[in-house]
């Protein structure tokens, strides 16, 4: 008897810590969507961006050594990169830092849940926003100005979860180094502008000065990017940008899971 | 009745400092366990290190049977905490916050039933950073009893409350006792203490000073009786200064304030009585649980 009751018992445990999971997910992304800072900045802004940029003709116009994309071909995935910049390295650390800064995660220490999971609720949240943002993105690019899909869909889809693992886990790293919330959002934003810059929102990478290409290559937008515009022309991405990414993802969680503090 | 809570030299430093010296303590079960003391008596570190959130430096925890630190899982899910600092989301709802905590627990209480009884009910859709300083206290309250704990340990309880709020929340403990959970509460107020503790124990300086029923520490804290009345007659001091029970008079205008022994009253109206002197105005100042406190830890409780 006390062998049958245990099966159930043990259903309903993890039954009840993955619904606690669930309702943690949603809670973080309502949380997420009423914070402002990921549909503004991260989803609104480059969305603007985009539009704005989709009507001005002299954008039509293919980039030299770019393998034949636009101007505005480009900008379509520079602005995804936005926007995981933004959700990843400014939204996820401030809420998080946040949240250890007013004792939320202290809270969540003396429930049976404890503060890991909204760890990865936040995670989990700020991904999905992401997913949403690329998909709309790419619909308003295509369906709008005429923008076609990455010709090598398997290799985008690789390169874009590198990359969201990528700056998410650097995310994570801000969020364990810094010491407060007000640090977190300065070191977010403060690492953002050249980050973006080395992905080519102000000058394509392929124009920039040797030098700078190498840098590129080597900052995880920049590795992202160069994955990106490989599968736009219908290529698998190559190893280098791949394996950049994937650096980045291993080696920011070993740390931020090294340093990271609750309280 | 078994212990729930016990704890044997407790004892935990910070850097440069040492806030808890040497706590010892045993809380039945069922029972409303008083923590009273002076600000950084280390009173909240104590809890803290029962609760689990503190590792000790040295001493012995056992809470339910369990180690707060190694069975930390099983722990927090029959023990209910409200900390002096723990915050929310500032823009978690009240009823999304006691939504989601009550699904983190195998059997909760019915969270809408916490919402009226902590007079919350019309704020269920207000974020947490909107509220009052008292109606985040009461939704923090809430929050530590929505997993149906068996153990509530609740570090200043009405700490900021109006005092209609503090009476309401004195009738949810006891409410809340009467189902057979067993409450630790850290408070500054006397009032409290009287009305929910069976039991205190008065820490001062990382020390327990005393542990007794309310009763018992005004008791054991010997303060004398003050007995103020005004004589319909001229009295004579000596009628009263040679009473063994009395140990002093004094006069304040036509009043005469005799202090002395739990006896002194009877005393002093026989020898009234056998002089034909009524006591206009008779007046007896018993002693409070708040000054044994005062004398028992020779410090004054803040006013907050
Ligand atoms: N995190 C900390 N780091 C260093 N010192 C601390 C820390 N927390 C508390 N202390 C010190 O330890 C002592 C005991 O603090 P504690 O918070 O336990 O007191 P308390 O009895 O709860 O006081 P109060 O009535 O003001 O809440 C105080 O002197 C305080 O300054
Ligand atoms: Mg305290």
């Amino acid at each position: 008897m006390s062998v049958l009751n245990a099966v159930p018992a043990t259903a309903s445990v993890t039954a009840r810590n993955g619904s606690a999971t669930w309702r943690l997910i949603k809670a973080e992304s309502k949380l997420s969507i009423r914070d402002k800072v990921g549909p503004l900045w991260g989803v609104g802004c480059p969305l603007i961006v985009l539009i704005i940029l989709g009507v001005v003709p002299a954008l039509r116009e293919p980039v030299e050594a770019a393998g034949g994309l636009t101007y505005f071909d480009l900008y379509v995935p520079v602005l995804i990169l936005f926007n995981l910049a933004i959700l990843a390295m400014t939204a996820l650390p401030t809420t998080l830092a946040g949240y250890r800064e007013n004792g939320v995660l202290r809270r969540l220490q003396t429930t049976p849940i404890g503060p890991a999971r909204v760890l990865t609720a936040q995670l989990v949240a700020n991904f999905a926003i992401a997913l949403v943002a690329t998909i709309l993105f790419l619909a308003v690019a295509g369906l709008g100005f005429g923008v076609d899909l990455p010709r090598h869909p398997v290799g985008f889809v690789l390169s874009w979860l590198l990359a969201s693992a990528a700056l998410l886990s650097i995310g994570l790293l801000i969020t364990a180094l810094a010491p407060g919330r007000g640090p977190a959002t300065a070191i977010g934003t403060v690492l953002f502008f050249p980050m973006m810059f080395f992905a080519g929102l102000w000058v394509p990478i392929a124009q920039m000065p040797e030098v700078l290409q190498t840098i590129s290559h080597y900052t995880p937008l920049g590795a992202g990017m160069q994955a990106f515009q490989e599968t736009y022309l219908g290529h698998f991405p190559s190893a280098a940008p791949l394996l950049t990414l994937a650096a980045y993802a291993i080696g920011c969680t070993i740390v931020a899971v090294r340093w990271f503090r609750w309280e | 009745m078994p212990a729930v809570i016990e704890v044997r030299n407790l004892h935990k430093r910070y850097a440069d400092k040492v806030a808890v010296e040497d706590v010892s303590l045993t809380v039945q079960e069922g029972e409303i366990f008083g923590i009273l003391g002076p600000n950084g008596a280390g009173k909240t570190t104590s809890v803290e290190c029962i609760a689990g959130l503190r590792t000790p430096d040295r001493g012995e925890i056992e809470v339910l049977g369990l180690d707060p630190r190694r069975d930390r899982a099983e722990l927090t899910r029959g023990l209910g905490v409200q900390l002096q600092a723990g915050q929310l989301p500032e823009q978690l709802r009240v009823a999304e916050a006691l939504e989601l905590y009550s699904s983190f627990y195998p059997d909760p209480a019915d969270w809408r039933e916490l919402l009226e009884g902590l007079g919350l009910a019309e704020k269920a859709k207000t974020a947490y950073g909107k509220l009052s300083g008292g109606q985040k206290q009461r939704l923090s309250i809430a929050l530590a009893l929505v997993g149906s704990p068996r153990v509530a340990i609740l570090d200043e309880l009405t700490t900021g409350l109006d005092p209609q709020a503090r009476r309401d929340t004195w009738e949810l403990i006891e409410n809340v006792r009467s189902r057979g959970v067993t409450i630790v509460l850290v408070t500054h107020f006397m009032e409290e203490a009287e009305r929910l503790c069976d039991r205190l124990a008065l820490i001062d300086g990382g020390r327990v000073v005393a542990v007794d029923t309310p009763a018992g520490l005004t008791e054991r804290a010997r303060i004398e009786q003050r007995i103020r009345f005004r004589p319909s007659r001229p009295l004579a001091d000596h009628l009263l200064t040679s009473l063994p029970e009395v140990s002093g008079v004094t006069r304040r205008g036509e009043t005469v304030i005799v202090t002395g022994n739990d006896n002194a009253l009877n005393a002093v109206t026989t020898v009234l009585a056998r002089n034909q002197i009524v006591a206009e105005r008779l007046r007896i100042e018993q002693a409070s649980l708040e000054e044994a406190f005062v004398q028992l830890t020779g410090s004054r409780l803040g006013s907050h």
